[in-house]
């Protein structure tokens, strides 16, 4: 039981993270941009406040794939540094810290751009 | 047949309703949590070789090139039709939103087409998470400031 309690844990939070944002899109008039955005801002929020640590304590990946993840990121990313550079860190710290997911998805974007031709106008 | 403006929003609404909120949200939990439950499993895999830091960004990357690819098949989006929030919310969102940007953009050259338009989501994603960060940096550095 011990090794699949990790995966559930993932499985349930996760998925109420989604469900959250499912119920946004529906009941009101949010776009999937603007729940992307909401969702890094509040995991930004929450990482800060040191509330979402608690949250991937217990729910590991189920609390860092979704968006609030890398919202939490930026957070830490920007608290060590400023713990480490002091103000100067409030520039460097986020983008230092979200650099692997933002510079994976742009070159991976790319070569989809480069590979691949758009279905949808065929 | 003869409609004003407020019956015709009733007759739509009333059609509009067959997608059903509580269906959606099954979907979105079932595939989102599939998703995490799979990137749990990806960063136990990769921390047998690698610190939890570092196996935890190479899950993210992962998950960001399966998006990506599925994006430049075309598989994502008959995905995404069923899972909703489920595959928007994890990080496959953001990869997709990259992706589905630039290759839309094709058409219009690599430098202000692909170029520009792939930072269309990503932009704002990116934007307003740094802005946010920011903010919080200077309240945590004034914090710190006081507490010394």
């Amino acid at each position: 039981m011990d090794i699949i309690l990790p995966y559930l844990w993932a499985f349930i939070i996760g998925g109420l993270l989604c469900v959250i944002a499912q119920i946004l899109i529906d009941k009101t008039k949010l776009t999937p941009a603007r729940i992307l955005v909401s969702y890094v801002v509040a995991g930004v929020i929450l990482g800060g406040c040191g509330i979402y640590k608690y949250l991937i304590d217990f729910a590991g990946a189920g609390a860092t794939t979704p968006l609030t993840g890398f919202g939490y990121l930026i957070a830490k990313g920007i608290r060590e540094e400023v713990e480490k550079n002091g103000l100067m860190g409030v520039l460097t710290g986020g983008i230092t810290a979200a650099a692997a997911g933002i510079a994976a998805a742009l070159i991976f974007g790319l070569l989809v751009a480069i590979c691949f031709r758009d279905k949808r106008k065929q | 047949m003869q409609m004003d403006k407020n019956s015709y929003k009733k007759y739509a609404d009333a059609r509009a309703k067959k997608s059903p909120c509580a269906k959606n949200c099954v979907c979105a939990f079932l595939f989102g949590g599939l998703i995490c439950a799979i990137a749990q499993g990806l960063k136990e895999l990769y921390m047998t070789f690698l610190k939890e830091d570092d196996a935890g960004t190479l899950v993210s990357v992962t998950l960001i090139f399966i998006a990506a690819l599925l994006t430049g098949v075309g598989i994502f989006d008959r995905i995404a039709k069923h899972a909703g929030a489920g595959t928007l919310v994890p990080i496959t969102g953001f990869s997709n939103a990259v992706a589905s940007s630039a290759l839309d953009a094709k058409g219009e050259g690599f430098v202000l087409g692909v170029g520009a338009k792939i930072f269309t989501i990503a932009g704002p994603v990116i934007l307003y998470g740094i802005t946010a960060g920011a903010i919080y940096g200077v309240i945590y550095y004034i914090v710190t400031l006081i507490m010394k």
